[in-house]
């Protein structure tokens, strides 16, 4: 703000200090004597808390990069030593992972809310302009960020999107070609992704920097969106607005915490756990949940260029806001018209990002276009012209005036009503489609593991591994395990000696030694599972061109369609099941195919593969395998034990994750219980004199 | 929800707002933890660094060799008869960190030197069977050891490191 500052240091070296660099005061004024609207909603706690997620993904982020190899033969592996060796690696990537989806959904609100309440209106149209950069920057560095495990969906996502560019006419393909440093994504496309990916952040961080500093010359648009005209209209920022975003923040890192600790793997796709293969295309190419209108923006329009350029347009469009938007009223508060085609317009991008989930075809392309259509239609037709026909409702001369009148807050029951319309649209939507499938889906089974206080149960473990030895080691490899593994903590429980047992019967290639060759020894505890074939293509000519896949992580590389609202539901139970069940239901769902179904030369039928011609012939039966401890033998039993010991294989740390977790919720419990009241306290000495002056609840404005 | 917060109780108030503060640093402080133990070692690492076996059979006598352990340069020194004899003698006060010969080597094994190779100065590695005292010559510094790894002259403070390891039978070494 201009004007002296507010901050008079007494103390003489202070003094000295400010008078060569005066930061501590630009502190103190942006921060302590910043004066903020009295009445700001919980809404305008996003600001911070999206910087503070900022700061949590620049951290995380720094850290994966020591333990983390950009190299396409690395890469994947390089991930998944993090995830198993490096102590607490899990939680980082998870943290890292996750933080990015939560950045993304509170930014959404931040801009929503900054949409409804006018927030981009003059004078905030510079300030406008730098968030929608800053969400730009945002998008392009969430992208980056999805490659670098080098899965399937990062490879066919960096494939994909660099495609985009393609559309431009004359040098969209040397420009691609630029842009992977080669005639395909490879190994300098990764490289310059991880590079841009690490740069792309503090890019960010300027420009939230600017993004402050233009809200502090400014000052803070307010639910009543009217400026703040005395000092009965704002309260400093410190202890006001801090307490209330710090406790916003405790409470927003609960939902955090519930995806970190509880559902790490549910925002993102089970293809990723496949290494990067560039000569197949998984069958269902999706981005992640936040890109998702967009998507299915650019899928909507037949026309590649045309596609591309909406894409773009979609977003950049928002830009240009504060001039499309032609009434004088700020706050959607007071505007009534505009208010109904806020939230058909929020019911239409959820509804475009669902579409993006779902395959571009039928009705749903149809769907895709109309939503298209609207999303545009609102910025270039709707808004200009609802400005100029409404007839606001009045507005507040002052924000006391506001926050004392006992407005009565309707966004709720809007809100209501737009989710309403939402689910009854996917219903419909999904109800249609699992008509057309069919597809039967696994049944649920019950998992030790499952749930919030999920833990392996030892001797299913080791019965697991018992079928994983004497029969899927014959074909499919385990090569991110180490035999170490298996005496580790939350693991099948072996003893060292087991364990070193178990490694000394298989022989490890090593070398070379002094005469230069390579040589066969047997393992060691510290050596991974060898591999049954030296290479893929080993593999897959011994197995009529289809090598069987490594199963180290095929636990978290399965799923299958939830389906609505099912999946919705599946974030309240803690449901990450869906790889065990897959397994344990395709190991056992060989069939004969059906009369009119042609089966291909060398696949066998079964009920529960996508597409059910499965190159795997069925190697599970009663009797198999000889159980030491009286579990019955049967095909049925041996498909869920290994299933069980596949899911450890891919998440060796389950336990020790849920177990912090549940200590990391019932602290951050007690954190937000001890801020909410603190920030109570506090206002309370803002609220208690309206409350004398005017004999009125102080509940009735609160929000 | 009561309301214990009536200005004539200001000390049930700065009671809450003590406690929060303490409840977030002790949030702050445990956060630290992962973000510190992430450097440490990882499993992989620590299982790779496990006690290697070493056949003493080839080396001959007078030779020395050098193998690997956790990353680390160890010298095997095959000593002669002579040079057992000498580094035995040599009188304590002559020695900038005093240690007999018989501390340094394993009873009944005295003509095997096992050592870690790396200068106590700043981890350079010495050259075997040069300086003066007919051991190690660290060519960083000047440091000069001998036939024990004694440090005799230069920078370095202390002797060459012995590291854990013991005879598993009398031609075969485990280290680690
Ligand atoms: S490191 Fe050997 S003398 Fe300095």
């Amino acid at each position: 703000m201009s004007g002296p500052s507010k901050f008079q240091p007494t103390h003489p070296a202070l003094k000295w200090f400010e008078a060569r660099l005066p930061i501590v005061s630009l502190m103190y004024d942006s921060f302590v004597a910043y004066p903020t609207p009295r009445n700001l909603n919980f809404l305008w706690t996003f600001g911070a808390i999206l910087s503070f997620i900022l700061v949590i993904q620049i951290v995380t982020g720094v850290i994966l990069v020591m333990h983390y190899t950009p190299n396409v033969d690395l890469a994947f592996t390089s991930v998944e030593h993090l995830m198993r060796d490096v102590n607490y690696g899990w939680l980082m990537r998870y943290a890292h992972a996750n933080g990015a989806a939560m950045f993304f959904f509170a930014v959404y609100i931040h801009m929503f809310r900054g949409m409804y309440y006018g927030s981009y209106k003059e004078p905030r149209e510079v300030l406008w302009i730098i968030g929608v950069i800053i969400y730009l920057l945002m998008m392009a560095t969430g992208f980056l960020g999805y490659v670098l495990p080098w899965g399937q969906m990062s490879y066919w996502a960096a494939t994909v999107i660099t495609n985009l560019f393609s559309a431009i006419p004359w040098v969209g393909e040397p420009i691609v070609t630029w842009l992977w440093g080669g005639y395909s994504v490879g190994n300098p496309t990764l490289t310059r992704f991880f590079s841009l990916h690490y740069l792309l952040p503090f890019v960010i961080v300027a420009f939230v920097v600017l993004h402050v500093w233009a809200l502090h010359v400014v000052g803070q648009n307010n639910p009543a969106g009217v400026e703040p005209k005395s000092d009965q209209d704002t309260v400093p920022f410190t202890p006001y607005a801090t307490m209330k975003d710090l406790f916003y923040f405790s409470a927003f890192m609960l939902l955090f915490f519930w995806f970190v600790f509880y559902l790490p793997n549910y925002l993102g796709h089970a293809d990723n756990y496949i290494p990067a293969n560039p000569s197949v295309t998984p069958a269902h190419i999706v981005p992640e949940w936040y890109y998702l209108p967009f998507y299915a923006i650019l899928r909507a329009i037949p026309n590649k260029l045309a596609g591309v350029i909406a894409l773009f347009a979609s977003i950049l469009i928002l830009a240009f806001l504060p001039w499309l938007d032609t009434s004088k009223v700020r706050s959607g508060t007071y505007r009534p018209l505009f208010k109904i085609f806020f939230w058909i317009f929020v019911a239409v991008c959820i509804l475009l990002g669902w579409l993006g989930a779902k395959p571009a075809e039928g009705g749903y392309v149809i769907a895709a276009q109309i939503l298209t259509a609207w999303y545009f239609l609102h910025f270039i037709l709707i808004l200009p012209v609802i400005g100029l026909i409404e007839k606001p409702l009045p507005v507040p001369d002052s924000i006391t005036e506001a926050a004392t009148g006992g407005h009565k807050k309707k966004v709720g029951v809007a809100g209501a009503i737009v989710a309403l319309a939402v689910l009854v649209g996917l219903a419909a939507g999904t109800g249609k489609a699992e008509a057309a499938g069919e597809q039967p889906k696994p049944p649920q089974l019950t998992w030790t593991f499952a749930g919030p206080f999920g833990t392996y149960d030892r001797a299913q473990l080791q019965r697991g591994f018992q079928v994983y030895r004497e029969v899927c080691s014959a074909c499919h490899g385990l090569s991110l395990l180490s035999f170490r593994n298996l005496a580790e903590p939350g693991g099948p429980g072996f003893t060292t000696e087991q364990a070193a047992a178990v490694a000394a019967e298989a022989k490890v290639k090593d070398g070379p030694n002094d005469q230069g060759e390579m040589f066969e020894r047997p393992g060691r505890l510290a050596d991974r599972f060898p591999s049954p074939y030296p290479n893929p293509q080993a593999a897959a000519v011994a197995f009529n061109g289809v090598a069987p896949p490594d199963l180290s992580v095929m636990a978290k590389a399965r799923t299958y369609e939830r389906g609505f609202p099912t999946f919705v539901f599946d974030m309240l139970t803690q449901y990450q099941e869906a790889g065990p069940d897959y397994i344990a239901a395709y190991l056992t769902g060989y069939e004969d195919p059906p009369a009119d179904f042609k089966l291909p030369d060398g696949g066998n039928y079964n009920k529960f593969y996508p597409g059910h011609a499965t190159a795997m012939p069925p190697a599970l039966m009663d009797d198999l395998v000889t159980y030491t401890d009286g579990t019955p033998q049967t095909a049925q039993q041996y498909a869920k034990d290994v299933a069980a010991f596949l899911m450890w294989a891919a998440e060796p740390h389950l336990e020790a994750r849920k177990r912090l977790g549940f200590q990391v919720m019932i602290f951050l419990l007690v954190l937000t219980g001890l801020l909410y009241f603190t920030k109570k306290k506090i206002w309370h000495e803002v609220e208690k004199p309206r409350e004398i002056a005017h004999g009125q609840d102080p509940k009735a404005t609160k929000i | 929800m009561t309301n214990p917060s009536l200005p004539s109780e200001p000390t049930r108030r700065d009671f809450l707002y003590i406690a929060t503060g303490a409840v977030g640093a002790i949030g702050a402080g445990f956060t630290l933890v992962p973000l510190i133990a992430q450097m440490n070692p990882d499993a992989s690492t620590i299982a790779a660094g496990a006690p290697i076996e070493v056949d003493l059979a080839p080396i001959t006598e007078g030779q020395v060799i050098k193998v690997t352990w956790r990353g680390k340069p160890i010298f095997i020194s095959h000593r002669t008869a002579e040079e057992v004899k000498q580094a035995q003698s040599v009188p304590m006060s002559q020695l900038k960190d005093p240690q007999t010969d018989q501390d340094r080597t394993k009873t009944g094994h005295e003509q095997w030197l096992v050592v870690i190779g790396i200068c106590t100065h700043l981890g350079c590695i010495p050259i075997a069977k040069s300086g003066e005292y007919n051991g190690w010559f660290c060519p960083c510094h000047g440091s000069v050891y001998d036939d024990s790894g004694r440090i005799r002259q230069g920078p370095a403070p202390l002797n060459l490191a012995i590291p854990p390891y013991r005879f598993v039978s009398d031609s075969k070494i485990e280290i680690g």
